[in-house]
């Protein structure tokens, strides 16, 4: 019997502050604005990549290439929503581009892609390819002797892909403890429960047999991600894995763990009214 | 061949510190000189095919230039979506280095024999196809891979090949090579086929037929204005290639002869391997053999098409 962490129970019941609820509300209007996207995978993501771009990443919003800011890949590409609201809060680019979401001459398509969108480092959505681009970069921070670190954003659904685990080793074998996971364990992919499709557990022992450092949280609170992402490396000479334990579709009640949420192409009048009720007319 | 592609990229380390050797699980010794000069430089990352064409986009992206090297199918089957994700869609200066392309691995059978891999590569937006048909041409060739933009897929023979390419014809990404001049026929050729082609031409003549040789050694991008040029004047423009007939050379030729001359076309042979894997072994060369594409079996099939095409088919004539 697999035992439910107490830091999944906790994200079921974690508040939002008006911070998670504004960055909401973005999420939720760039989906009102086009009538669809990726809803659950989305709203699990906010806090992790909140934490990421307000409070550890170095970067300069007006200086992207920075050549020694910190990489940021989210290889769950289909949580761009999360991404784009964050990126246009600080200052990427405008946010009005939000609204465009998913439009013909849109920045913002469906999943983020290098070069359309500032900010994004590299075109995802496709799963699986993600970590392997971060070890490259880590790897050649490393050669380069540069002190930016890398971090990727992974999906549970995602680590299904063989492809995650032969970076997971590669990772190892350099010992790149400049590069940190980030796995966004909604528990929930797109057919159902993670445990039904592709049973993930025990997810720790995993990441930690592949010769990760493994720290566990409640995604959803900010204090905790603060904590654990300003102490990376968690061991010096490993890279990082941190397990971050969330609900799909949080903070819009008709959406948490539910998996018709996993992504919409049309809203209905009903799930309009939801999406008000939960964040607010905006 | 290989052992000079892979000499080079030591060569090319030591003057430019931006390559790198990214090897999944080469034979023992692979670049060991390079691994003992440049050893933060020489790379193994073992089977796994997809995480290192993600890797090595990663490296590229800031700015390394890494030439990643295993067998042809495993670079090009395994990590398809990688290839086309990663590398090309960020078009970024990854150069792929197939050990065995087309029939080398003959007697290891057909989960090795590289077939269908120019036809897929160069599907791909971005990627740039090659086929060097020698040593020479592929150390020639290699010289001129680290500052071009974009991915690259190198497609290497055997080892052992003839040496039929001459230094004075240079080597130029995206430009082929006029072998022999175009009489009535055309032979187009790519990788080693250019060998068979060259004892094709030499029989044809003592026929009295006059075959010339355009080396498509950059299967993409095609060296089109070559193309036109040489078949102007010809009657049969034959193609020759160790690939399935499905998107490989014959398939490049055609589809630009069509773009460019519409209903002005000279009759086409393309000669190819049959599209179905091989279910026999022996030789690179024995396999060719088998399926028409030795020098006697060349010259054969266009005899007969050149006959076929007086009765047929319009002369070209020079515009």
């Amino acid at each position: 019997m697999i035992q439910i962490s107490p830091h999944a129970e906790a994200a079921l019941t974690c508040p939002l502050d008006e911070r998670s609820l504004y960055l909401r509300r973005l999420v939720l209007g760039s989906v009102r604005s086009a009538g669809r996207g990726h809803v659950g995978p989305a709203l699990s993501l906010i806090e992790m990549v909140r934490v990421l771009y307000d409070d550890v990443l170095r970067i300069d919003p007006k200086n992207p290439r920075d050549p020694n800011r910190d990489r940021a890949i989210l290889s769950k590409g289909h949580g761009c929503l999360a991404l784009y609201a964050l990126l246009a809060d600080r200052g990427f680019f405008p946010l009005s581009e939000l609204d465009g979401f998913c439009g013909t001459d849109s920045i913002l398509g469906g999943h983020p892609e290098y070069g359309m969108v500032p900010g994004v480092e590299a075109s995802t959505g496709a799963l699986g390819h993600g970590l392997s681009i971060g070890v490259g970069l880590a790897l050649a921070a490393r050669m380069r002797e540069r002190s930016y670190r890398t971090f990727v954003l992974l999906g549970d659904g995602e680590i299904n892909e063989g492809s995650v685990w032969e970076a997971a080793m590669g990772a190892a074998k350099h010992g790149l403890d400049n590069l940190i996971a980030l796995i966004d364990y909604n528990k929930l992919q797109s057919y159902g429960p993670t445990d039904y499709v592709l049973p993930l557990e025990p997810l720790a022992d995993k990441w930690r047999s592949f010769g990760f450092a493994v720290q566990e949280l409640n995604g959803h609170d900010v204090g905790a991600l603060r904590t654990v992402l300003k102490q990376v490396p968690a061991v010096p000479g490993k890279p990082t894995a941190i397990i971050c334990h969330t609900v799909k579709g949080k903070g819009l009640p008709a959406a948490e763990s539910n998996a018709d949420w996993h992504h919409k192409n049309k809203l209905t009048d009903s799930e309009l009214d939801a999406i008000r009720v939960a964040v607010g007319d905006f | 061949m290989r052992n000079t592609a892979m000499n080079m990229v030591h060569k090319l380390a030591a003057r430019d510190e931006r390559v790198l050797y990214i090897g999944s699980d080469p034979g023992a010794g692979t670049l060991r000189a390079m691994s003992k000069e440049f050893p933060k430089r020489h790379l193994i990352e073992g089977i796994s095919e997809a995480h290192i064409i993600g890797m090595s986009a990663g490296l590229a992206m800031e700015g390394f230039v890494p030439y990643v090297n295993t067998i042809a199918t495993f670079l090009t089957r395994r990590c398809y979506e990688q290839v086309a994700v990663d590398l090309c869609l960020h078009n970024l200066p990854v150069r792929l280095i197939a050990n065995g392309g087309g029939l080398v691995y003959a007697p290891l059978g057909p989960t090795h024999q590289a077939i269908e891999d120019i036809a897929i590569m160069r599907a791909l937006p971005n990627m740039t196809v090659i086929c060097p048909c020698d040593a020479d041409e592929a150390a020639r060739m290699m010289e001129q891979t680290p500052d071009w933009k974009g991915p690259i897929y190198i497609r290497l023979g055997k080892g052992g090949d003839a040496i039929v390419s001459k230094a004075e014809h240079g080597f130029e990404i995206g430009k082929a090579i006029l072998m022999r001049p175009p009489g009535e026929v055309l032979m187009v050729t790519t990788g080693i086929m250019l060998q068979r082609a060259l004892a094709a031409a030499d029989l044809l003549a003592a026929q009295g037929i006059r075959a010339g040789i355009l080396h498509m050694h950059t299967v993409k991008p095609l060296d089109t204005a070559a193309l036109l040029q040489a078949v102007r004047g010809t009657r049969l423009v034959t193609t020759l290639e160790e690939h399935v007939p499905s998107g490989g050379l014959g398939s490049a030729v055609a589809e630009a002869l069509i773009d460019k001359l519409g209903s002005g076309l000279p009759a086409m042979l393309r000669l190819s391997l049959p599209d179905r894997f091989m279910h026999n072994y022996g030789s690179q060369d024995s396999l060719l053999k088998k399926h028409g594409l030795s020098a006697g079996a060349i010259a054969t099939s266009i005899e007969h098409a050149l006959a076929a095409s007086h009765t047929s088919s319009p002369q070209l004539h020079s515009t």
